[in-house]
């Protein structure tokens, strides 16, 4: 297969590894090496893709990461939206399209791996170029932990692009490579920079190799790294200029086609027109020139430029040809005109330094006139060092000479000493200065694109002030004008320099948009890394999950944790299984995995001094040995948190929280005791999973405990409600409780997380006789909401108080204080009419969404909500809880629950539906 | 009635085999039933913050302004408790709380990378030095050894971050 416009020899690409590929339904060639852009340009297929809003034929304008035109699909290995054609490296087999506007996601899931990593260094340096590989080797000869990063396949940057000085980048590269402190990495895109130089940059590790990519390789890779100095040189893009008809194929940036001829030995075209407001230009046609390229002529803007081959004070007034330029009209400073036939117009409006990442980190970008750019001002409140081409420095000697000294600079910094490198020899020849010019006289404005990709031509950016805007933030949002996938990489300050020609202002005075990350796209699979499915957020498990699972558990979400919801057994339905294992609990006996729970070792002198104050009730004079209920509220006398409080020894207690607020509770105590408190001698410690805690439930339970812990007196005299023993269950050291959460007589049983099993195992085999039935969360809840016992985040949330919720035996009224007491004096929270927790029974049986709204008969006034709604096997009905206001008032009559399709009566009762008298708790 | 024994289970019990298939770059295996005792007191010296301190079969880590964790072997509970106890101490015993994962291998930096955000090359995060950090979103605490690491994680924790060392592993393991 024949390549028209690659050159014979020439270019870094490996002739020796041809690449099939397939652009618009056609089989083309490449090589290893290439882009999709160099590609298709030595295939002779220059129009890429056509225009989002106008549908102008486009054609390849850059050769790297500012592209603007060449929008492509990738459909093939998988499928990928709006990549350009400049970045995307060739390989065999791949498929892609020309795009207009959005791409299309793949259907199915990417099985590629992505994942994240983090990095730290005392150098970072972004960009391999001349200017960051002397500051990157520089500072390695420090023995500094050196980064050096690159979006490019390898370092080089600028000179991969002119063919200059490759043996020494090749000799640069291969020191860095062996340093062992230094890591480079090359096809990684520093997109975002924020504060203490955390800089997050994405790796494409496997992408170029298509579906030859080893599936156990992350395709791409997100770094995180924390640099004690950065070196910025991230070089400059070349820019374009405002004229009519300026976005035809075969117009292109000069330092593109130079790239194109020399890094991938493709010619963009036969002959040339030259347009350029500065020197670089006249390098790039020298190049082309000595590869076969016909250069026509060169218009050079600058009037007083003396050069043989220039005709200086031209410009280009049309460009004909539609799908590729065919001739260009050159009109001199008195208004000739001449027609110039060309099949490439070869732009440079100048060079824009790269200050994205220096804008982001908090730097000033500021107009220097002389450079005609905007560039690295100050103001950086970052360890932050600027080298090269992106701090306005074109020359390559200057370049070498502020990489190496950057470089030294941040090691210096960092402190380490560098040992300085040797810098190959590079001639800067005394040139003219650039020219500042935007806009293009003549023509027609409609067709002057100021930002390609956008179509935002120099007629919209009329409009724009025509309105009366005078900011280029202002004239972006209107016009869109840079806020492509490219962010104006190209056209941005072109933008703003036609918005100031337009206002009759210094550009320097307007300014810049605002650059923010992420530099370049970045696709949402890497971003994920590893997190997604169960690695996304971790998943608690209890020591007893395994046995859970081979019980045939469901499981519920409760923060973090999985707790077992319900165990059916075959055929059976969720209700069925609740109102079983609710049954076993008040009939015989049932146990349940109640490991979650919060649970913090609360010991010092001053311990139960503390702990009436954290509490609304009285800890304090608690003997050990004993229980106590106790209730949580934040200074705004809202319930926070409830538990139990057991009195170990006269200085030490172990309270318990909620499942979903241990972590909460703890962090309560400690800013209460480092912040308000620090005269307190107390100590808090988690826990939480030293302990695995078994709750065993039922008028048979006292016979199962009997069996497994015959130590114990477990009669009703012998072992009282709210106290606690320790002894031996099952041959283990536990803690028993009796404390209950149904109001059965109940045990909760506590051995160490490792011998979980041997307990549940030792209550299976013990309660088998009495048909012992493990239980989940979701009978819990029903069997707790029978008694009216509230749950806190469900019942409550954050406007309860404790006498809202029928709890007011529990807030002492001896106590001089405690967090929230003062709140209780307001008025407002002793309304009669505020939410109160009551019970609610649905007249017609039915089960009432948790959430619906209560309201009055007529006129409907909103009274509150459901929060709990169960079906009770031992009321052998439905019921529910709820917040209503004046609640307590409201017992015995009916109020109406709003569902989907109307309202239905409930009967307000108090919120002790089950056992109000407390008969059963002693057994 | 008397305890099956056989039953005493580690939090990282169920995965033991699979960690174990791990070899080369990575090797992970958890050292259970480790003897653990949080001790909170003030004005003590040793170790200092962000590290810790090996005496014969117990070490005592840092881990905040006033507050230890003494890690011992299985079953010394009872002798870490008496050691350490007295006025002003306050000393729990947190033995199960934790399990302990220790790390070594070539790619053991690599692997913790792709989790951990602080910096754990030797010049900055040597043997002996200890942090509580947050790895694979799960919080533990993490020491340097003399050879590779340990990794206290709570054990509700134990066997996500199980999950995640297999899950992060094949990258490393294949000799990228």
């Amino acid at each position: 297969m024949t390549q028209p416009y690659r050159l014979e020899r020439g270019g870094l690409v490996d002739r020796d590894t041809p690449l099939s590929f397939r652009f618009d339904g056609r089989e083309y060639q490449g090589f290893r090496g290439d882009t999709l852009a160099s590609a298709l340009l030595a295939n002779g297929v220059l129009r890429v893709a056509d225009s989002l809003r106008l549908g102008r034929p486009r054609g390849v304008f850059s050769a790297g990461i500012e592209e603007p035109n060449a929008i492509v699909q990738i459909e093939e290995p998988f499928p990928e939206p709006m990549l350009t054609a400049t970045t995307v490296e060739l390989y065999g087999g791949l498929v892609a399209r020309s795009l207009r506007g959005h791409g299309r996601l793949a259907g199915d899931p990417d099985p590629a791996r992505y994942d994240s990593t983090h990095a730290h260094c005392d150098v970072l340096v972004i960009g391999a170029g001349p200017a960051g590989l002397a500051a990157a080797a520089t500072a390695a000869s420090s023995g500094a932990r050196v980064i050096l990063l690159d979006d490019q396949p390898r370092p080089g940057g600028s000179l991969l692009g002119t063919g200059e000085h490759l043996d020494w980048v090749d000799t640069v590269a291969a020191e860095l490579a062996a340093a062992p402190e230094t890591r480079v990495l090359t096809r990684t895109t520093a997109f975002g920079y924020y504060d203490d130089n955390h800089v997050i940059a994405v790796q494409r590790r496997t992408g170029h190799l298509g579906a030859l990519a080893p599936a156990h390789l992350s395709r791409e890779g997100v770094w995180r790294i924390r640099a004690r100095q950065v070196v910025l040189a991230t070089g400059a893009h070349e820019r374009s200029l405002a004229f009519a008809d300026n976005d035809r194929p075969g117009v292109m940036l000069a330092g593109a086609a130079r790239t194109y001829v020399n890094r991938y030995g493709v010619l963009p075209g036969r002959r040339a027109v030259v347009l350029t407001t500065n020197d670089s230009a006249y390098a790039a046609a020298r190049d082309l020139a000595a590869a076969g390229v016909e250069i026509a002529t060169i218009a050079d803007l600058r009037p007083g430029v003396q050069n043989g081959e220039a005709l200086p004070g031209w410009a280009v007034a049309r460009v004909h040809g539609e799908e590729r330029v065919s001739a260009v009209t050159l009109r001199s400073p008195d208004g000739a005109g001449r027609e110039v036939d060309a099949d490439l117009l070869l732009v440079s409006g100048g060079w824009n330094p790269v200050g994205a990442l220096y804008s982001q980190a908090g730097g000033r970008l500021a107009y220097d006139p002389e450079l005609g750019a905007f560039r690295p001002d100050g103001g950086c409140r970052q360890n932050l060092f600027v080298a090269g081409a992106a701090g306005g420095s074109y020359h390559l000697g200057v370049c070498l000479a502020e990489g190496a000294a950057m470089g030294g600079r941040a090691a210096d910094a960092a402190g380490f000493t560098a040992r300085g490198i040797v810098l190959p020899e590079a001639a800067d020849p005394a040139g003219t200065p650039p020219a500042a010019v935007w806009t293009l006289p003549g023509g027609d404005p409609a067709v002057q694109f100021a930002d390609l990709q956008r179509d935002v031509t120099v007629a919209d950016l009329a409009r724009a002030t025509g309105t009366g805007m005078r900011s280029v933030e202002h004239v972006k949002r209107y016009t869109t004008a840079g806020t492509a996938h490219d962010q104006g990489r190209t056209g941005g300050t072109l933008t703003s320099g036609v918005v100031a020609e337009l206002l009759g202002v210094e550009v320097g005075a307007l300014g810049t948009t605002t650059f923010r990350p992420p530099y370049a796209p970045v696709s949402f699979a890497a971003l994920a890394g590893r997190d997604r499915g169960m690695l996304f957020d971790p998943v608690r498990v209890t020591a007893l999950h395994g046995r859970h699972e081979s019980h045939g558990a469901l499981f519920e979400n409760v923060g973090q944790w999985k707790r077992p919801w319900y165990y059916p057994r075959d055929g059976e339905d969720m209700a069925g299984a609740v109102l079983r294992e609710c049954r076993a609990a008040r009939e015989g006996v049932a146990m349940m995995d109640a490991s979650t729970l919060g649970k913090i070792d609360v010991q010092g002198p001053d311990a139960g001094d503390f702990l009436d104050r954290l509490y609304t009730n009285m800890i304090s004079t608690l003997k050990p040995g004993a229980i106590r209920y106790g209730v949580m509220c934040r200074p705004d006398g809202m319930v926070f948190d409830d538990g139990t409080v057991i009195r170990l020894t006269d200085e030490r207690f172990l309270v318990t929280t909620t499942t979903g607020n241990a972590a909460a509770v703890l962090d309560w105590m400690e800013e209460w005791l480092q912040t308000e408190w620090p005269e307190l001698r107390v100590r808090c410690t988690s826990v939480t999973e030293h302990w695995a805690t078994v709750a065993l439930v039922g008028p048979r339970s006292r016979d199962v405990l009997a069996a497994v812990a015959p130590g114990l007196d477990v009669s009703r005299a012998g072992f009282g409600f709210m106290t606690w023993r320790d002894t031996e269950v099952a041959g283990l050291s536990a803690r028993v409780c009796r404390i209950s959460f149904s109001g059965e007589l109940a045990y909760e049983i506590n051995v160490s997380w490792w011998d979980a099993l041997t307990l549940w195992e030792a209550l299976l085999a013990a309660g088998a006789a009495h048909g012992i039935t493990p239980y989940g969360t979701e009978t819990m809840h029903v069997l707790r909401a029978e008694k009216g016992y509230p749950i806190i985040g469900q019942d409550t949330d954050g406007t309860v108080t404790p006498h809202d919720l029928g709890l007011g035996w529990a807030v002492s009224k001896k106590k001089a204080d405690f967090i929230g007491k003062r709140s209780f004096t307001r008025t407002d929270t002793a309304r009669p009419d505020r939410k109160q927790l009551v019970g609610l029974l649905p007249d017609d049986g039915g089960l009432l969404p948790e959430g619906a709204h209560l309201v009055t008969a007529a006129p409907q006034r909103v009274l509150g909500h459901v929060t709990s709604s169960y079906r009770s096997a031992a009321l052998g009905r439905t019921f529910a809880l709820a917040l209503l206001r004046g609640g307590r008032d409201l017992i015995g009559q009916t109020v109406w629950a709003t569902l989907d399709d109307g309202l239905v009566p409930v009967t307000v009762t108090g919120s002790v539906l089950y056992d109000p008298e407390g008969t059963r708790r002693d057994g | 009635m008397t305890a099956d024994r056989n039953l005493r289970r580690s939090p990282l019990h169920g995965v033991r085999d699979r960690l174990a298939t791990l070899s080369g770059a990575i090797t992970v295996a958890e050292v259970p039933f480790l003897a653990q005792i949080n001790l909170r007191i003030t004005r003590r010296s040793e170790p200092r913050p962000g590290g810790s301190t090996s005496d014969g079969d117990v070490d005592v880590l840092w881990l905040g302004p006033d507050e230890f964790l003494v890690v011992g072997p299985p079953g010394s509970e009872q002798r870490l408790i008496s050691a350490y106890s007295g006025p002003e101490a306050s000393v729990v015993d947190v033995s199960a709380q934790r399990t302990a994962l220790d790390l070594d291998g070539p790619g053991v930096r690599e692997l913790l990378a792709f989790g951990c955000s602080i910096d754990l090359h030797p010049r900055v995060f040597a043997v002996g030095d200890c942090a509580q950090t947050v790895l694979a979103h799960t919080p533990v605490v993490l020491q340097r050894r003399m050879s590779g690491f340990r990794v206290l994680v709570r054990s509700s924790f134990a066997a996500h971050l199980a999950a995640w060392i297999l899950d992060a592993s094949p990258d490393l393991t294949a000799g990228h």
